[in-house]
């Protein structure tokens, strides 16, 4: 039985996948580089690592849910309430420690996961649709919330804004947040039965039900989840930003999925490494960056996500179905005669 | 010859569509009276058709999107359509033309836009949710790219007329178009053969492909009417609001999408019914225009048909579990 | 005592059919128990009530001397039945290691954590000790089909199963593979583990089973040990009927070659495949399933495209680049799953018959729906199809009812070429028979018919000419007078004809 062949094709082909994104990734920044040097300065790449590192863990949770063959569209939402949330109680009582506010909003995204958890799990409404609702209602919510009085910086206490500013071991807080979570989030899907199972559902929702995984509990685990790092990160892009709004993070979900597409996460489900989606992060914000750099004014980011993504996924499906045409010529080779 | 009994055992599942239109009727009825109950002055019937202003420009393309979404394909771009004809609209206007060529454009543009969306999803055989999330930004930011902070304000008022008219019976001239179209999308889909086509590949691509049934080729077409009416429907807006502008439609494509489930397409494909569509725009119209004039915000509105859309889609589960229930009222199988 | 399986006096009803009569099957440790029988004839109903999918009206079933009737599939896995399929339920983008402990995976006790090395040994312990040589850490979607079946027979063996029942698990395989995986069930049956093997190809059934039981129109006709088997007895008592009544084919005049296919190939699928078809004539296309038979005929409809070769219509050289146009040119193709490629269940009866004719009636795209009524009862009686109305759903009929639909939707097209892939599977002796005599009437009127089959005495009752593929390539060519079951059989099997 040779089976020596197929395997080697294919670990060449996932090693081949973030090897492609590390090229590409030095590629861009040494066009960009050549454009506009400022590029390299250390605080350019401060700035743009802040940004990164929120994306990244954000993008971690949204990995979460396309991996069982859902979509979370409710990110962007639920850091915009979290935030809205936790800056008016920053506003409201300045002596709260940062840590207890940064608890609060990771609770209030964690609510509001395991809402779409539940919706999708228990009441198998299709995840499209439901974060897609839940996109509208959390953000609806920010301007109930906040009684159209939006926080602005002069309602950041210090200890707050050190959130986002200040550092551990050297290294801006963001980053380091970013660090343990893509760490934790690693262990977790990689060396935990509940992580390989959550694997095993988008892989095959039958099958895994069948070894008795329980597809209510995955779904509410993942979107809750995904909800929990967004309103942590809503807390940290405040106190990054200085402002809570009615749009704030308006869109941000489509960067999340850009991130998660380019780092070879397969919307089919089953399929998406962690290294991937920090990669896939990274890239997409060296893309927005240069974008800023070279000139090209803000309004051109929408239709530069759209197109990220379109050729992200273009590529994805063309690969696949090659190798089903490459599988389906294997499958019986006849000799010349 | 066979009973009637025996007859409707077989039709179960128009049955139940059935009965779903008629939910949405009386909800619809539901609607009208809380309105009249809680806005006595400002909801009067003379005032209903001037309530249409607000939202013919989205149901009309609930029409396509139901053709669309039977056959399997559903397209979150239209909003960003939408926007960008009209934009291309104004620009052309701004830069000398005619304003009737600048519709046609504007028009054109839809068209080319759901053909391009048609064309990647069965050509290049994506599944249309995600290439049309893709779409979704980037026909949104040609919109911005092209016009950015600024708008073209200074449109032609017989331009405004199509949008913002009334026809001689006093109903508005978008109105009698979204009439039209309904009976015309509701005549193809439940009575011609290309409409049987549509739920043939809805319900069964595989036995459509092996009858030969041009399935690519049906349902570019219904993508690349989509995006036709997306950009009627953008330069409807336009004219209503008097200025060609980026930001418009924004979030139309959940409310399409919304009401076309609250009408009993089935997200899945294969099943619908227009009827059941126009009813359901004219409830989530009416749930507007009454909240609205309540004063409640956009963003608040938003939250209602979130909602209305997950009521709408857990109606399906609930239904199921009562039946099982009622099948076995001790509990367990 | 050694019956690890006891079913006594099962019956099964479904709505309107009687799918099992009081049907009795026992299966020993350490024996290989073959189920044998037509489509239709109830065996997968069987399996299923054994499986914990469907529980049985009335009976008893025991195992190893339990009470035993399963709600669930789990519930009967958990007991230690395993059941083996064509299509594997496998995670493709994980390990063979994974896919064997998912959801059980040794972890330490403190951080939880996965031990991988232990998974991977342990995997590879249960490869080798079925003597067999596989990677633990492949990827499953990197495996052949039946390297995935060893994976799921794998799984079993870890899961301590005592039954395991295999589903025409040689369908799709090449020889080697069926020696391969044959080896395995002796290994397993000498360990003990009692097999339940269902499979339409008598041959394999005399290799390997002890003991053969017959089910026919959901009874068990009987039992018959490894030295009781003869080819002629079983499929008496499988078929039970007089042959001719059941293959009536008269004599017809057989007119020019109306299809001719010349070097037709696709790489993977088929190679060098060549044939004519004449006018009403009936070609018999044998072979076993995966042969590549229903792939020539994909390509001749047009669903596929063929990578070299020639198709001729009436002597003249044709492209066909999708089905539509096949259907123009008068040719028609009765697939092989009338569920999932031949009928639409949600709908109608008559939207069914209709679906390759609606611009007969739909003049200026109206669909005038009195005459399409009218056309479908026409041929609803024709076909004397058992429903409640014209406006029953397909979904709700029984195998062979919607097997007449699907015949009538393409009888109605009128078509010059039929090519039917496996007419007769899945329904009952009665529709056969129907159906082979519409065979015979429509041969009678001109028309050319391609007619695949997996069962040899179906190939040889209704065929004037037979022609045989195996592993992708046509290999014989038989003619009606001098065809017997051992010429096709081994033609089928690959070893050279005779």
């Amino acid at each position: 039985m040779n089976n020596e062949r197929y395997r080697g094709t294919l670990k060449n082909l996932i090693r081949r996948r973030e090897f492609g994104i590390f090229i590409i990734i030095i590629v861009v920044m040494v066009l960009v580089g050549l454009r506009n040097p400022t590029f390299f300065t250390s605080d350019n790449w401060k700035d743009m690592l802040m940004y990164v590192s929120i994306l990244a863990f954000i993008s971690i949770g949204q990995m979460m849910t396309i991996v069982t063959g859902g979509i979370d569209l409710s990110v962007g939402s639920v850091v915009a309430l979290s935030g809205m949330s936790v800056g008016i109680i920053m506003r409201d009582n300045p002596a709260l420690p940062p840590l207890v506010l940064i608890l609060l909003g990771t609770i209030f995204g964690l609510g509001c996961g395991i809402i779409n958890g539940l919706l999708i799990g228990k009441g198998k409404v299709h995840p499209l649709i439901t974060t897609l609702a839940t996109m509208s209602i959390y953000r609806g919510l920010v301007v109930v919330v906040s009684r159209s009085r939006w926080v602005v910086y002069g309602d950041i206490t210090k200890g707050f804004r050190l959130i986002a500013r200040g550092n551990i071991l050297g290294i801006n807080n963001l980053m380091f947040v970013a660090i343990i979570i893509a760490g934790a989030s690693y262990y977790f899907l990689n060396h935990t039965r509940k992580g390989r199972e959550i694997f095993a559902y988008g892989d095959h929702q039958d099958a895994a039900k069948f070894v008795g995984i329980n597809s209510t509990r995955i779904n509410i685990l993942v979107y809750a989840l995904s909800g929990m790092l967004a309103g942590f990160g809503g807390v940290l892009w405040v106190s990054r930003v200085h402002t809570a709004q009615a749009n704030t993070a308006l869109g941000y979900e489509m960067q999340t999925i850009a991130s998660c597409v380019i780092g070879g996460v397969s919307i089919f489900g089953g399929v998406g490494s962690v290294f991937g989606v920090l990669l896939g992060t990274l890239l997409f914000g060296i893309i927005l960056n240069a974008l800023e750099l070279i000139g090209i004014v803000d309004f051109w980011k929408l239709s530069v996500q759209g197109f990220v993504i379109l050729v992200a996924v273009i590529f994805d499906a063309v690969l696949s179905h090659r190798v089903a045409e490459q599988m389906r010529k294997q499958r019986r080779v006849f000799d010349a005669e | 010859m066979r009973s009637e009994k025996e007859k409707s055992r077989g039709s179960s599942l128009s049955d139940m569509l059935k009965s779903w239109e008629f939910t949405i009727f009386a909800l619809l009825i539901a609607v009208f009276i809380l309105n009249l109950i809680l806005s006595p002055d400002l909801f009067r019937i003379a005032n209903l058709f001037d309530a249409t202003l607000t939202f013919t420009e989205k149901s009309i393309l609930t029409l396509p999107m139901t053709l669309l979404i039977i056959s399997g394909v559903i397209d979150i771009s239209i909003a960003s359509i939408s926007a960008m004809s009209g934009v291309i609209l104004g620009v052309c206007y701004k830069a000398g033309m005619a304003i009737g060529y600048a519709v046609v454009i504007g028009l054109a543009v839809g068209l080319a836009a759901g053909i391009l969306n048609g064309l990647i999803i069965t050509r290049l055989k994506i599944p249309s949710i995600v290439v049309t999330l893709a779409m979704m930004l980037f026909y949104r930011g040609i919109g911005y790219v092209l016009l950015g902070d600024t708008a073209v304000r200074d449109l032609p008022e017989r331009f405004g007329l199509l949008g913002g008219a009334y026809s001689v019976t006093s109903i508005p001239i978008q109105f009698m178009i979204f009439i039209i179209l309904a009976v015309i999308f509701g005549l193809v889909l439940h009575r011609t053969r290309f409409g049987r086509l549509i739920y043939i590949v809805g319900n069964n691509e595989n036995t459509a492909r092996y009858s030969g049934i041009p399935v690519d080729n049906i349902r570019l077409i219904l993508c690349g009417v989509t995006g036709l009416i997306a950009g009627l429907s953008g330069v409807l807006l336009t004219s209503r609001i008097g200025s060609a502008r980026p930001d418009i439609a924004l979030g139309n494509e959940m409310a399409v999408i919304t009401i076309c489930l609250l009408g009993g397409v089935y997200i899945f494909g294969g099943k619908g019914s227009i009827i059941g569509v126009v009813i359901a725009a004219l409830m989530i119209g009416y749930v507007r225009y009454g909240l609205s004039i309540l004063n409640v915000q956009e963003q608040v509105i938003r939250i209602f048909t979130g909602g209305l859309l997950i009521i709408a889609l857990l109606i399906p589960t609930i239904a199921a579990r009562l039946k099982t229930s009622a099948r076995y009222p001790e509990g367990g199988v | 005592m050694d019956k690890l399986l006891s079913l006594k006096k099962i019956v099964k009803h479904f709505t309107g059919t009687l799918a099992l009569s009081e049907v009795d099957f026992d299966l020993r440790r350490g024996e290989i128990h073959a189920l044998v029988g037509e489509n239709g004839a109830g065996k997968s109903t069987l399996i299923k009530i054994i499986t914990g999918i469907y529980q049985p009206d009335s009976g008893q079933m025991l195992v190893e001397g339990e009470n035993a009737i399963f709600p669930d599939a789990r519930a009967s896995y958990d007991h230690g039945i395993a059941a083996i399929y064509q299509e594997a339920s496998l995670f493709e983008d994980l390990s063979i290691a994974e896919n064997i402990y998912m959801g059980h995976q040794e972890i330490r006790p403190l951080t939880r954590n996965i031990k991988w090395k232990a998974l991977y040994n342990k995997a590879q312990d249960l490869i080798k000790s079925l003597e067999v040589n596989l990677n633990p850490r492949a990827l499953v979607k990197s495996l052949s089909i039946a390297e995935k079946q060893l994976v799921e027979i794998i799984k079993a063996l870890s899961a301590n199963a005592k039954i395991l029942i295999m589903d025409e698990p040689t369908a799709s395989l090449t020889k080697e593979e069926i020696d391969y995986l044959f080896r395995i069930a002796r290994k397993l049956r000498a360990e003990g583990t009692g097999i339940i093997f269902i499979s339409h190809r008598l041959e394999e059934v005399f290799d390997i089973a002890d003991r053969v039981t017959v089910i026919r129109d959901g009874k068990k006709v009987g039992t018959l040990s490894k030295e009781q088997l003869e080819v002629d007895e079983l499929v008496r008592m499988m078929v039970g009927k007089n042959l001719k009544t059941l293959y009536p084919k008269e004599d017809v005049k057989i007119g020019e070659p109306l299809l001719r296919v010349e070097n037709l190939s696709r790489a993977g699928e088929f190679n060098n495949v060549s044939f004519e078809l004449k006018r009403g004539e009936i070609l018999g296309m044998a072979g076993l399933v995966g042969a590549g038979r229903t792939e020539v005929a994909r390509t001749i409809f047009g669903v596929a495209a063929p990578e070299s070769g020639k198709v001729y219509l009436e002597g003249k050289e044709i492209a066909i680049e999708n089905s539509g146009r096949a259907m123009e040119l008068g040719i028609a193709y009765l697939s092989e799953s009338r569920g999932e490629y031949g009928l639409v269940l949600q709908m109608d009866i008559t939207q069914n018959i209709t679906i390759p004719i609606l611009r007969r009636f739909a003049r200026f795209g109206w669909i005038n729906r009195v005459e399409e009524r009218d056309t479908a009862k026409r041929f609803f009686d024709l076909l004397d199809i058992r429903a409640t109305g014209l406006e029953q759903k397909v979904e709700s009929l029984s195998g062979g009812n919607q097997q007449k639909v699907s015949i009538a939707k393409w009888l109605a097209m009128n078509a010059k070429i039929l090519i039917l892939d496996e007419p007769t599977k899945g329904i009952d002796i009665a529709t056969k028979a129907a159906v082979h005599k519409l065979m015979s009437d429509l041969a009678g009127e001109g028309k050319a018919i391609l007619m695949i089959s997996s069962e040899i005495p179906e190939i040889i009752g209704m065929s004037d000419r037979i022609i045989v593929m195996n592993e992708g390539r046509l290999v014989s060519e038989i003619k009606r007078g001098e065809a017997t079951q051992e010429k096709v059989l081994t033609a089928a099997l690959g070893e050279k004809g005779k």
